[in-house]
């Protein structure tokens, strides 16, 4: 008996593939909640394709096109990362999950201020301005809430648990053997910026 | 050593890749926001939708490293995939069908 307690303790049961597939579930069901609010998006953009058109001019181009490319330059960092920590450079990859936390903290100061921009042009649910609008107009400002809205929650999420990935990293928690942790947090951050990479097309540029 | 290269060769890119993806990714942003002040008429939305399925192929087969998993994870993303283009099809299969 006691000879098997000591095989069970000093073996280490690990299946990392397994983590990751894991994850990838997850990511399938994140798939199935923002696909939902695409499909709501096309049938109502279908509906009324002229309203969304007229709607879509009040998005601002570049802030958009700004936190597209901030987005994207975030994802590589922390792709990289990873690669740092499968090389053993653990300060090279702690700095870039670092920047990649920082890009999120520039990506949502944008949001804040495009946000501000257009809820003082009364573009926001149940405006004076909005309610005397045509239907898909007011869709187009819905769905841009709840769709963006979403998206930067996910980005405040992400954000945090690449936060608590830089203390595992710090307290040799996730090492250069054991990075699956950092890899589970780096495939949320990827399916972020693909949501982005299909808002911002769909939002700012149909104009 | 030999061991230490076969696992990095197995688990990971070299950097450079990350860095060429990025810009790919970068120059089809840049694309995407030039055709969009062209009036390209019906094709317009289908040249953006063509080119953010670009980006997302390349972030998921690169940056979420889909192209060295296993083939179990292949064939769980494609169908998903598979499924999200099959529930937008028989929706507007039936939203183009019935006038409202």
């Amino acid at each position: 008996m006691s000879t098997h307690e000591q095989t069970v303790t000093s073996h280490v049961h690990r299946d990392d593939e397994g983590s990751r597939m894991g994850m990838w579930l997850f990511l399938f069901t994140e798939l199935i909640l923002f696909g939902g609010m695409f499909f709501i998006y096309s049938v109502y953009r279908y509906l009324h394709h002229d309203d969304f058109h007229v709607a879509a001019k009040n998005m601002n181009v570049l802030i958009g096109t700004a936190n597209t490319i901030i987005l994207l330059t975030s994802s590589m960092t922390i792709a990289v990362s990873i690669a740092a920590m499968q090389r053993g450079k653990k300060m090279l990859s702690l700095t870039l999950q670092s920047i990649t936390v920082i890009f999120g903290f520039i990506f949502l100061v944008n949001k804040y201020f495009e946000w501000t921009a257009e809820i003082g042009h009364g573009n926001y649910p149940g405006s004076p301005e909005l309610v005397n609008q045509n239907a898909g107009q007011i869709l187009f400002f819905g769905l841009y809430y709840v769709m963006t809205g979403l998206h930067g929650l996910h980005v405040i999420v992400g954000m945090i648990v690449i936060i608590f990935m830089m203390r595992f990293t710090m307290k040799d928690i996730i090492t250069p053997d054991s990075y699956v942790k950092l890899e589970a947090a780096g495939l949320y951050w990827h399916l972020v910026d693909i949501i982005w990479i299909f808002l911002f097309p769909l939002f700012y540029l149909i104009t | 050593m030999d061991k230490h290269n076969e696992h990095a060769e197995n688990k990971g890119h070299g950097y450079s890749i990350y860095f060429l993806v990025w810009l790919g990714l970068l120059t089809l942003t840049a694309i995407t926001v030039a055709v969009a002040g062209i009036n390209l008429g019906g094709i317009t939305i289908a040249t953006a939708i063509v080119i953010a399925s670009i980006k997302s192929y390349l972030v998921l087969t690169i940056f979420m490293h889909l192209r060295t998993e296993s083939k179990v994870f292949k064939i769980f993303v494609m169908a998903a995939l598979f499924f999200i283009v099959i529930s937008l099809v028989l929706l507007f299969a039936d939203y183009s069908s019935t006038n409202i």
